[in-house]
């Protein structure tokens, strides 16, 4: 039915279970839940804070605040989503300190609706990302998504590359759904305009055109 | 359908949740729209090359470290007691 498939990142009464355990003073189900979910967390900080030391320090930092505030965790909502969230924020913290000459929040950014809409509108190659080797298109896919702002980019990762669901997203961002989906719009067309500097198809040689 | 009417609901129909009316209408658009059907073409790739690539992969020997530093600060917290950290 979707175009695009969702990951999926463990069944919901499992994961309830470990917290449930956790909550009881059960370690080793908590380290189960940083097992789990610490891949997760690292990618999604490193998108945020583009610092590979920092990330490391929001994966702990964030898990040790999981762990001293689980009693304060609701089960009505997926400890994932409570986790990312947590994590979020401090990867946005990370991100303030690097950089105190610019705010950093969610918040910023709101320009007029015109501003990603497509100007270029050139077709790719068939299968652009074999243009590449593999460290060339990790350099092209890191610069580029370094490009959006901060609260853009978040949503793309968290929606896209992590594959939350839209109210997931908007759960762990504190945001509405409208403003998650705005804002993925915009992250979207945004990235593909840029990788498009990469991805185009050649004028010549190319028989379509 | 406009081409401003299908970028508003290309979120929707490439995360597969538009009524079956409305994707009708913006695939009947998408067959004769040229551009539009790039911008949909090319954006879906895009969302396809993130989400294959996942640059940042977490080394194992740097996991197995975070975790076993992690879980150490647990315990040290559970033992300083129950307090906001």
């Amino acid at each position: 039915m979707s175009a695009i498939e969702n990951k999926l990142v463990g069944p919901v009464s499992e994961e309830l279970a470990l917290v449930q355990a956790a909550k009881r003073g059960d370690d080793s189900a908590f380290e189960e839940l940083v097992r789990r979910y610490d891949r997760n967390v690292f990618r999604i900080a490193q998108h945020i804070t583009q610092n590979r030391e920092d990330a490391e320090d929001v994966v702990q930092e964030a898990f040790l605040k999981a762990y001293g505030n689980l009693a304060q965790f609701q089960e009505q909502s997926k400890f994932y989503t409570w986790l990312v969230r947590i994590a979020v924020n401090e990867a946005l913290m990370k991100l303030r300190r690097r950089r105190p000459e610019r705010t950093v929040s969610l918040d910023e950014e709101i320009k007029t609706e015109d501003d990603s809409l497509p100007r270029e509108i050139a077709d790719w190659s068939p299968n652009p990302e074999q243009q590449y080797n593999q460290s060339e298109l990790r350099e092209i896919l890191s610069k580029t998504i370094q490009g959006l702002p901060p609260g853009f980019r978040t949503v793309f990762v968290l929606r896209d590359v992590e594959g939350l669901s839209t109210e997931e997203t908007a759960a762990a961002l504190e945001l509405s759904v409208p403003a998650v989906k705005s804002r993925l719009l915009r992250a979207r067309l945004q990235l593909r305009e840029r990788l498009g500097r990469y991805f185009q198809k050649r004028e010549s040689g190319d028989g379509n055109q | 359908m406009k081409c401003s009417d299908f970028l508003q609901e290309l979120t929707n129909y490439l995360d597969g949740v538009l009524d079956e009316n409305t994707k009708i209408e913006l695939e009947n658009h998408l067959s004769w729209c040229h551009n539009c059907y790039v911008v949909c073409d090319t954006t879906k790739k895009t969302i396809q090359i993130y989400r294959d690539s996942l640059p940042y992969e977490l080394p194992d020997d740097l996991r197995t470290r975070l975790r076993s530093a992690i879980m150490t600060k647990c315990q040290q917290q559970k033992k300083r007691g129950p307090q906001s950290v």
